[in-house]
């Protein structure tokens, strides 16, 4: 008799728990139907008072019309989000993944002083710092430039961190193997370690690339003319200005989201062990 | 932009006893005691329904990790023009509408304050994927031997999760809330995005971050005192950090 009422039982408790399942997925995924529905909606439609779940009419005259609007320098921003997250990616990787290898192999006196260095500025929040990085890259004249937006992200503590404990855990044996073969530190490091260490560096980098794209504060801050704005400026100064024409800025944000969901889509496993490595660090 | 005089301990004092500045930190302690809650609830509520599900398991757990690759800006777009938009063909009224409540305005009144579930709702859409993963990860690991061992001794459903799942995410549930807190104090995305319009932020719900952009890069330029609030700040931060003992378990790591 138990047994039944617990089958039967788990049985309800199975239904409830797809219930949930479904309802909440659909939340989660409204806001993007809204983006994608609104983005090819025409203007009059957008501000009629009924509800529509489709637009009446596919406007796709949004996408030509965005590219063609002075207002919005969309293709720059766009080439400039491009630019400063894969440079900021790719020097990311490299400095690092170079820096996590050097403290966790290359025996030095002060190593350790310069790992708890590094560690200790995680506990300072990048944003709280962006005043006197401001100071710091006016005075260097960088302001409105890809220099003085892509460089000062290029030195990230928690990536050469989450490296340094990596590296750590890599196999000494093959790296041994190497160094008879006289290989040195860095021809190890760039023939061998990293090689056999590619779903790592898939993990560090596709997160760093979603946080490179994403960037809001920091861009805002330093991209003051219009040449230097990212993707993300870009849309905030169109959402926030005086007249909107609103079908077309959600347009430019389907345009802006459109990388990264393709990213997600081949790449989500890589971005889920990122966000298990970084969200817990170390862990 | 260089320094002129040095004035001590001026630029600190005055931050603190500027109303502004503390009303910024009441505006981020009402904003972590709505956000800090619902996400953690939520993320581990996900991470524990995808968790025991088998059939199309990897499709929930991708839904609710999709927003995490959404910008704050594209999302407070979809929030501010879209779902919350003021007028009828904004859904959140829509919905009203089909119960025959009147339309509210949800961003363009301070009292009463409509615009925190607007931004609260916004936050709590792009962030739980992330943490949901993180719990995901958690109860992966946690041995299943120990629900066998519960099963045999009878106990199932809310004393399971009470007795084994809970106290054996302590390590992870330590780390999200810390991370939620220090996100939480971090917020600025959404609050911009979202209240400003025409180029203009009211003058109420500034947290830090707002309150400091405003101030060291608003048309005052004042580095001295946004620096000594960016100070004061960190302090906070770093306080909150080792009280939940963070700094000893990333110095342990290394060994």
């Amino acid at each position: 008799m138990a047994i039944v009422r617990s089958k039967r039982q788990s049985r309800v408790t199975g239904w409830a728990r797809y219930s949930a399942l479904v309802v909440a997925a659909l939340l989660f995924l409204i806001p993007f139907y809204l983006l994608i529905r609104s983005a090819f909606m025409r203007e009059q439609d957008l501000g009629s008072p009924d509800f529509h779940w489709l637009p009446p009419v596919w406007e796709t005259s949004n996408l030509t019309g965005l590219f063609d609007n002075p207002a919005i320098p969309m293709a720059r921003s766009l080439l400039n989000s491009g630019l400063i997250a894969v440079t900021q990616t790719v020097g990311v990787l490299v400095i690092s993944g170079l820096a996590g290898y050097g403290l966790a192999r290359i025996p030095y006196r002060w190593s350790n002083a310069v790992f708890y260095t590094i560690t200790a500025t995680l506990l300072i929040p990048a944003a709280v710092t962006f005043v006197p990085s401001f100071v710091l890259v006016s005075t260097l004249g960088w302001i409105s430039t890809l220099r003085g937006l892509i460089i000062p992200g290029l030195f990230q503590a928690l990536a050469t961190f989450l490296f340094r404990q990596f590296f750590l855990g890599f196999p000494k044996e093959i790296e041994e193997a190497a160094f008879i073969d006289g290989l040195g530190y860095w021809g190890t490091f760039w023939k061998i370690v990293v090689p056999n260490s590619m779903g790592f560096v898939a993990a560090i980098g596709t997160i760093t690339f979603i946080g490179s794209w994403n960037a809001f504060l920091w861009p805002l801050v330093i991209g003051r003319d219009q040449e230097s704005w990212t993707v993300q400026i870009a849309l905030s100064t169109f959402l926030t200005a005086q007249s909107v024409q609103v079908s077309q800025l959600f347009m430019a944000a389907l345009v802006a989201i459109v990388p990264l969901l393709l990213m997600f889509l081949f790449l989500q496993r890589w971005i889920v062990e990122g966000v298990e490595r970084t969200g817990i660090a170390g862990d | 932009m260089t320094p002129t005089k040095f004035v001590g301990v001026g630029n600190y004092l005055d931050m603190l006893s500027d109303p502004a500045f503390r009303s910024s930190l009441v505006t981020f302690l009402a904003f972590a005691v709505f956000i800090v809650p619902t996400t953690f609830v939520i993320s581990l509520g996900a991470a524990l329904l995808v968790a025991r599900t088998r059939v199309m398991q990897s499709f929930f757990r991708s839904v609710f990790f999709l927003p995490t690759a959404c910008s704050y800006v594209v999302a407070s777009l979809i929030w501010k023009m879209s779902i919350f938009s003021g007028i009828r063909s904004g859904l959140a009224n829509g919905v009203l509408g089909w119960f025959g409540v009147d339309s509210i305005p949800w961003l363009s009144l301070a009292d009463p304050p409509w615009y925190w579930l607007v931004i609260v709702t916004a936050r709590l859409w792009l962030q739980v994927g992330f943490y949901m993963i993180l719990f995901l990860a958690g109860i992966q690991r946690i041995s299943p031997t120990l629900y066998e061992a519960a099963a045999i001794d009878g106990a199932e459903g809310w004393k399971v999760f009470r007795h084994i799942t809970l106290p054996q995410l302590r390590a992870t549930s330590t780390a999200v809330l810390l991370l939620l807190l220090i996100n939480a104090f971090q917020a600025f995305d959404e609050f911009y995005n979202i209240l400003s319009t025409f180029g203009t932020y009211p003058p109420y719900a500034r947290p830090p971050l707002v309150y400091l952009y405003y101030t060291a890069l608003g048309s005052g330029q004042d580095f001295g005192h946004g620096s000594a609030g960016a100070v004061i700040l960190t302090l906070i931060i770093a306080i909150v950090a080792v009280v939940q003992g963070r700094i000893l378990r990333l110095g342990d790591r290394g060994e």
